[in-house]
């Protein structure tokens, strides 16, 4: 082999290995992950991130920023979820595939019912008492119910039923904090934001909350349900009137009759 | 993603106007197009992907958090892509640092002699078979890449895989030029030693002489 061959082929060679070189760049550019994007974004405050999060309701998009999560929406395309998030929040959200690993296993806890697991949230734009309202909404238990009255008198405002309602009506992170479990007074569901009190039913039946059982309850007039053993009434979901038999079972329509026969709210759920 | 680094050139003017211009949408605009490539730099310097994309990111968030206190001047006048790869360089020599060993690729054989993929599985499953063998050939060179000394596989990522000029390389490695040329030059002797460890067949690898380095020095030189 001659030194020029020799040489050109290892010209050639090295070509190829600089060529090779930078295919891999890339390629490896292009296989980037799809979330760094959005992530850089909300970690920099230029934007929000958002993803899809699975629910009873199916998939809803969740976004957050750097001050926690901001917003839990129905859509029905990432674009249209995109110009309502702006339209709401005024700013830009970037799609990444899934929530970052450490606050996707935070959020699967939260639903399954662990409350501690709860995220920050972006609460921002809110007023003191829309605040409390939500904070206090995120004390029930899953598969339990509580009414429009009991958080207005939990938060020190117990006149305020209609402002709790509206206030949980504009709740910007539903499912997530469960303003589905807050219910009508009178025991019937009620409405809900995102989708109508149809939705707020299969949210709390895949909770376990049982809808049916409390419209039915509702319907006969009965408000709180009390153990003839232990003299103390409940809101129908708490799980304490749930231990009870139903031998032991008994129904009030009101606190003013249960307190007439000698029971005591309970402690746990503070039907009054 | 098929720019040239002639492209590049100007896509980073641009950038730094937008820079100077507006802030957050110049930032973003300068996540799109880099975002990608720190990663295929960060992928080559840890452990992980989930390292290398912490690492990628990282870099970008400083590199917001810099530009916040720059003026519009200096934004304008940014040489971008070398100081954006000068943060991460940084990024990436301090984790190895940090967690006391020596930096390994997302690459290097792992303990079964298997190299760890080098892109998704589900994407190669659909790749056509001309394609795939070029996957193929991708993973035997990174897995090369990897087995490369820390300083020699920074030098040679910048200068082949990111296609860097020497002077941005060395901007990049906060090293004199010499130096870098040095160390791409070895790194990428090496290379050429360890793929032709795969390439038994290809004898002409093992003709290669220090005489054939310096004529590959020069043509690298002149490119």
């Amino acid at each position: 082999m001659s030194e020029t061959t020799e040489t050109s082929q290892a010209l050639a060679q090295a070509r190829r290995l600089v060529g090779e070189c930078r295919a891999l760049g890339t390629a490896q550019a292009a296989a980037a992950p799809a979330g760094l994007l959005a992530r850089v974004m909300a970690e920099t405050g230029v934007g929000d991130e958002y993803f899809p999060l699975a629910t009873p309701l199916g998939d809803v998009f969740v976004a957050r920023g750097a001050r926690g999560i901001a917003a839990v929406m129905r859509a029905t395309s990432a674009q249209a979820f995109e110009a309502a998030y702006r339209a709401r929040t005024g700013r830009r959200a970037f799609p990444a595939e899934r929530a970052p690993q450490q606050l996707e296993a935070r959020l699967r806890r939260l639903l399954a019912g662990d409350r501690r697991a709860a995220p920050a949230f972006d609460l921002a734009g809110l007023s003191e008492f829309e605040r409390a309202v939500l904070l206090k909404a995120l004390e029930i238990p899953r598969g339990e119910v509580r009414t429009y009255a009991w958080i207005a008198r939990e938060i020190g405002h117990p006149k305020a039923v209609r402002a709790v309602g509206s206030a949980l009506a504009h709740n910007p992170v539903p499912i997530l904090i469960p303003c589905h479990r807050v219910v009508k007074s009178d025991g019937h569901l009620g409405q809900y934001s995102l989708g109508g009190g149809e939705a707020k039913q299969r949210l709390l039946a895949a909770e376990g909350a049982e809808p049916e059982t409390l419209e039915a309850l509702a319907n006969r007039g009965v408000r709180f349900l009390g153990s003839d053993t232990t003299h103390i009434f409940c809101f129908p979901t708490c799980r304490h009137a749930r231990r009870a038999t139903a031998r032991h079972r008994v129904e009030w329509a009101s606190e003013a009759e249960a307190r007439a026969h000698g029971y005591r709210p309970c402690y746990v759920c503070r039907p009054a | 993603m098929s720019e040239t680094a002639e492209t590049l050139g100007t896509t980073d003017e641009a950038l730094a106007a937008g820079l100077a211009c507006e802030l957050n949408a110049g930032f973003e605009a300068l996540a799109r197009v880099y975002a990608g490539r720190l990663f295929a730099l960060t992928c080559r310097m840890a452990p992980s992907r989930e390292d290398a994309e912490e690492l990628a990111q990282d870099a970008l968030v400083r590199a917001y958090r810099a530009l916040a206190g720059y003026d519009a001047e200096r934004r304008r006048t940014l040489r971008v892509r070398p100081w954006l790869f000068a943060i991460a360089v940084n990024l990436c020599r301090n984790f190895a640092r940090r967690r006391g060993l020596a930096m390994r690729s997302l690459d290097a054989p792992t303990r079964d002699g298997e190299a760890a993929l080098a892109e998704p599985e589900a994407e190669r499953h659909e790749q056509p078979e001309e394609q795939t063998e070029a996957s193929e050939t991708r993973r035997e060179l990174a897995a090369a890449i990897a087995s490369l000394p820390e300083h020699l596989r920074l030098a040679v990522v910048l200068r082949h895989v990111e296609g860097m000029s020497y002077a941005e390389a060395a901007e990049a490695l906060r090293a004199p030029v010499g130096t870098v040329k040095a160390q791409v030059h070895r790194g990428t002797r090496l290379l050429r030693a360890a793929l032709e460890g795969h390439e038994q067949e290809n004898e002409l690898g093992a003709h290669l002489t220090p005489f054939h380095d310096g004529v590959l020095a020069r043509w690298e030189a002149e490119r």
